[in-house]
C-alpha cells in the first residue's frame, strides 16, 4: 500500500514527539489505543490556565506510519487552539488532510480519541466534570 | 557498487537465476509445441524438454521421474494432494493431522475437507515451532489417513523432524504429506531418506519461474494414489489434466539441477550473511528471534523488536529494503500472523515482527546496509513509542488498563 506524501513526511518528520510533566496540573494526558491492536497513541497538551488556550502538544505512538502521521498532525492542530476548539477537531478532517485510505482510518479515530482523553485528564485535575462521549463507532 | 531496493523477502518468491530463463527462452519461440501432440515434431519436441526436466526436478528430491506430477504451483499440489488423498483413501478413513502453523494452501484445503466430512486434528507447536512427537503419535486414530506437516516454515523457517513424523506415520500405517515449498532447493530434502509419501513444491522459491509446481506422488512402498481434482485430457497419468506449462517446466528443472548442484556453497554463503544480519541486529535491546534457532532454514530470520510496530517499522525503508512483517495493520482484522501467535508471541511482539528471506543473490554491502537502516529506525521509533519509555520507566506494561478496540 502506497502512503500519501503527507503521511510520508510526518513519518520522517514527525512533529512535536516528546513528553510533558504528566504530574502538572496544566497537563492532560490521553492514552488511548492497546499494544495487542498495534497501535497505542499517547497524546499531552499542555493548557494556560488563565486563557484555556492550548499552549503546548507533544505525542508518542506506537504503531504504523498512518498512526505516528495522524497523532502528528493534531498535536500541530491543538497548539493555539482554545480546549474547546480543540473538542470540534473530527477525525474526518484528519483523514481528509492525510489522504488516509479505509483501512487506515482507525488511526484517525485513535487520534481525536486521543485528544478528548487528554482535555478529559485535563478537566479532571482542574475540578471539571469529564466529558461523555459517544463511543466511536470504528472500534 | 550498492543496487537499491534491496531485496530480502525472498520467502514470499526469489528472483528468477538468469541461467533459467536462458533454459525457457527457445519454449516460448521456436519450441512451442503441446507436449501431449504425439505426432509431429514440435510435439516431440515439448514431450521430450518436459522428461527431461521431470528427471531433474526428481533428482533434486531423490525420487522417481514418474512420481512427479507437474502443477501450477504449491498450492494446487497442497490442493490435490490433500483432497485427492482424503477422495482416494475414503474406505480406509477420513482423519488428516495437521499444525496449526501449516500456510493457509494446507489449512485452508483442511478446512474444505472438514466441510465434506473429513476429521482434522490441528496439531499446537511449541515455543520453538516445532511440534510435539508424543503428542503426534497419541492423535493417530483408526480412521487416521494421513499427517500433513510441512517441512519448513514459510513465516520463521523452522525444519520440522520429518524423518522422525515418518517413522511415527510408518508405524500406523499413515501416509505422509508435506509442504515442501520453503525447504526443497534450499536444505536437502530426499523423498526416501524423509519416507515421504506426498510432497508439494514450486519453482518461484528455488530461482524458478512462477506458475509451475509439482506434486510428489510415492509410487512404491506403498504405492499412492490421489483422486484428480480437475477433469479433463488426463495428462500427468490421470492425476492432472491440463496443457503442461512448458516452458515453466523447463525452468522448473533447470531451477532444480542449479540447486542441486549449487546448494552446499550458496548455504555456506547464505548462511554467514544471515547469521551477521542476526547477531547484528540482536544487539539492539529488547531484540528476540522468532522459531527455533537450531532447526531453521539457512536463509530465513524472523526477529521481534519490542515496543516498536512491524507496519511503522517498515515505513522506514520499504522504499529501499523489501520484507514482510508479521503484523497486519493493513487488513481489517488487524490480526497479526497466526504462526508467531501459534508460537506463543503475544499479539505486541506479532506486531513488531519482521521476517528476513536472503537468497544466493544476496550480497554482504546489501546485509550491512540493511543492519544500519534497520536498527537506526528501531533506535528512532523508540524514541517516539510510549510503550518504550513506559518500559524505560519500568512500568509493567500488562499492568495497563488498555482500552479495548
Amino acid at each position: 500500500m502506497a502512503y500519501s506524501e503527507k503521511v510520508i513526511d510526518h513519518y520522517q518528520n514527525p512533529k512535536n514527539v516528546g513528553t510533558l510533566d504528566k504530574a502538572s496540573k496544566e497537563v492532560g494526558t490521553g492514552l488511548v489505543g492497546a499494544p495487542e491492536c498495534g497501535d497505542v497513541m499517547r497524546l499531552q497538551i499542555q493548557v494556560d490556565s488563565t486563557t484555556g488556550v492550548i499552549t503546548d502538544a507533544k505525542f508518542k505512538t506506537f504503531g504504523c506510519g498512518s498512526a505516528i502521521a495522524s497523532s502528528s498532525l493534531a498535536t500541530e492542530w491543538l497548539k493555539g487552539k482554545s480546549v474547546d476548539e480543540a473538542l470540534k477537531i473530527d477525525n474526518m478532517t484528519i483523514v481528509e488532510e492525510l489522504n488516509l485510505p479505509p483501512v487506515k482510518i482507525h488511526c484517525s479515530v485513535l487520534a481525536e480519541d486521543a485528544i478528548k482523553a487528554a482535555i478529559n485528564d485535563y478537566r479532571e485535575k482542574n475540578g471539571m466534570e469529564k466529558i461523555k462521549f459517544e463511543e466511536s463507532v470504528v472500534h | 557498487m550498492l543496487k537499491l531496493p534491496i531485496y530480502l523477502d525472498n520467502n514470499a518468491t526469489t528472483p528468477m537465476d538468469p541461467r533459467v530463463l536462458e533454459a525457457m527462452t527457445p519454449f516460448f519461440l521456436n519450441h512451442f509445441g503441446n507436449a501431449a501432440s504425439r505426432n509431429h515434431p514440435f510435439g516431440w519436441e515439448a514431450e521430450e524438454a518436459v522428461d527431461y526436466a521431470r528427471e531433474q526436478v526428481a533428482k533434486l528430491i531423490g525420487a522417481d521421474p514418474k512420481e512427479i506430477i507437474f502443477t501450477s504451483g504449491a498450492t494446487e499440489a497442497d490442493n490435490l494432494g490433500l483432497k485427492g488423498v482424503f477422495e482416494m483413501y475414503a474406505s480406509k478413513g477420513n482423519h488428516i493431522i495437521t499444525a496449526t502453523t501449516e500456510h493457509k494452501a494446507v489449512l485452508d484445503t483442511c478446512k474444505h475437507i472438514e466441510k465434506q466430512g473429513g476429521e482434522v486434528t490441528y496439531l499446537t507447536v511449541n515455543p520453538d515451532g516445532l511440534i510435539d512427537l508424543a503428542v503426534l503419535e497419541a492423535s493417530i486414530k483408526p480412521t487416521t489417513i494421513a499427517i500433513a506437516i510441512m517441512y519448513a516454515n514459510n513465516e520463521i523457517g523452522t525444519v520440522m523432524p520429518m524423518k522422525e513424523i515418518s517413522a511415527i506415520a510408518r508405524k500406523h500405517g499413515v501416509l505422509v504429506f508435506t509442504d515442501g515449498t520453503q525447504a526443497v532447493g534450499k536444505i536437502p530434502v530426499d523423498v526416501n531418506k524423509d519416507g515421504i509419501d506426498l510432497m508439494a513444491f514450486t519453482a518461484h522459491k528455488m530461482y524458478g519461474p512462477k506458475g509451475v509446481g509439482a506434486l510428489y506422488v510415492r509410487r512404491k512402498n506403498p504405492r499412492v494414489k490421489v483422486t484428480a481434482q480437475m477433469d479433463g485430457g488426463g495428462h500427468e497419468r490421470g492425476m492432472r489434466s491440463g496443457t503442461l506449462n512448458v516452458p515453466g517446466i523447463v525452468g522448473f528443472g533447470k531451477a532444480c539441477e542449479l540447486c542441486m548442484l549449487e546448494m552446499e556453497a550458496d548455504t555456506q554463503k547464505i548462511v554467514k550473511l544471515r547469521d551477521k544480519l542476526e547477531t547484528e541486529l540482536m544487539k539492539l535491546e529488547e531484540a528476540y528471534v522468532n522459531g527455533s534457532r537450531e532447526h531453521r532454514l539457512p536463509h530465513v530470520a524472523n526477529i521481534s523488536f519490542k515496543h516498536v510496530e512491524g507496519e511503522g517499522l517498515l515505513m522506514g525503508f520499504n522504499k529501499n529494503i523489501a520484507l514482510s512483517s508479521g503484523s497486519a495493520c493493513t487488513s481489517a482484522s488487524l490480526e497479526p500472523s497466526y504462526v508467531l501467535k501459534a508460537l506463543g508471541l503475544g499479539d505486541d511482539l506479532a506486531h513488531s515482527s519482521l521476517r528476513f528471506g536472503l537468497s544466493r543473490f544476496t550480497t554482504e554491502e546489501e546485509i550491512d546496509y540493511t543492519i544500519k537502516s534497520i536498527s537506526d529506525t528501531v533506535l528512532k521509533l523508540r524514541e517516539m513509542s510510549p510503550l518504550w519509555e513506559m518500559y524505560k520507566e519500568g512500568i509493567d506494561l500488562n499492568s495497563i488498563q488498555w482500552a479495548a478496540h
